[in-house]
């Protein structure tokens, strides 16, 4: 039964923990995207003085696309936060890479953009670490999910 | 001589910034429930936490030395060279909250670093 339960346990924790990469390379690309075609449309301040950053930063704040970006940006920060709580740092940073293979390929197949071979090149070997270091559990540290905090947990167990 | 010393800034601020945002989140505890109230809760917890606060301060200082590294010319192949962040990642992950990195997650995020630099290169 407990090594029943512990291996429900394990799916259910690889199920959320996908779940909440999803949604943080949703929301990652997505604001880096909005936020990129904003800020090409507002374009540089005229100097790095105070005056003309100001400018630059009421510009920014006057285009929809830079709002609509910080929305993802914020939810995609959300996402991180609450995946961390139980996840490795260690798995979910380089997890969190697939946002880099998925920009090239979504470009491809609905914009038509052409794809150099360095590109392509880059998109395989994402997805090759990414399966890799998906493939190792997701939570290293502790081993049952505890009431009080995880590290002083692991740390009384002598981990 | 400048450009190195920012991009190292970039690179070490930024993951040392993650690392303590990711401490900070170990210490709130596994979120077990995703109804909006129980994920606000989480954030606001997150926020009293000094290791968050330190986090998002260094992730400030990561983000203004990439604006000043991208606000000169001629500097793309600056960026290629931040994917260093996921080595030193696994690093910090290693010796800063004691995970464990084994050998395929190591082999994974090699893997990584390379394809995140060849695609912004590319």
């Amino acid at each position: 039964m407990g090594a029943l339960a512990a291996m429900a346990s394990g799916q259910q924790l690889r199920a959320k923990t996908a779940l909440l990469l999803f949604l943080m390379v949703v929301f990652g690309s997505l604001g880096d995207t909005l936020i990129g075609k904003g800020m090409r449309a507002v374009g540089p301040p005229a100097a790095w003085l105070v005056a003309p950053v100001l400018a630059f930063l009421s510009r920014a704040a006057g285009a929809p696309a830079v709002w609509a970006g910080f929305g993802c940006l914020l939810l995609f920060f959300v996402s991180y936060m609450l995946v961390l709580t139980w996840a490795d740092f260690s798995f979910v940073l380089p997890a969190s890479a697939a946002a880099y293979a998925v920009v090239p390929l979504l470009g491809h197949f609905f914009l038509r953009e052409q794809v150099s071979l360095v590109r392509w090149t880059g998109v395989a070997l994402i997805t090759l670490g990414v399966g890799l270091v998906g493939n190792t559990p997701p939570r290293t540290t502790w081993v049952e999910p505890v009431a009080g905090t995880p590290l002083e947990a692991a740390r009384a167990k002598g981990n | 001589m400048q450009f190195v010393f920012f991009v190292f800034l970039v690179v070490l601020a930024g993951t040392s910034g993650e690392m303590f945002v990711s401490r900070a989140m170990k210490e709130v505890g596994e979120v077990t429930s995703f109804r909006p109230a129980a994920i606000v809760r989480v954030v606001l917890r997150a926020l009293r936490a000094p290791w968050m606060w330190a986090g998002l301060g260094m992730m400030a200082l990561a983000f203004f030395s990439l604006l000043v590294l991208l606000s000169r010319a001629n500097v793309s192949f600056v960026v290629p060279v931040t994917a260093l962040s996921y080595v030193v990642a696994a690093l910090g992950g290693r010796f800063f909250l004691g995970e464990q990195v084994s050998a395929n997650r190591w082999l994974g995020v090699c893997l990584v670093c390379l394809g995140v630099a060849l695609v912004c290169a590319g």
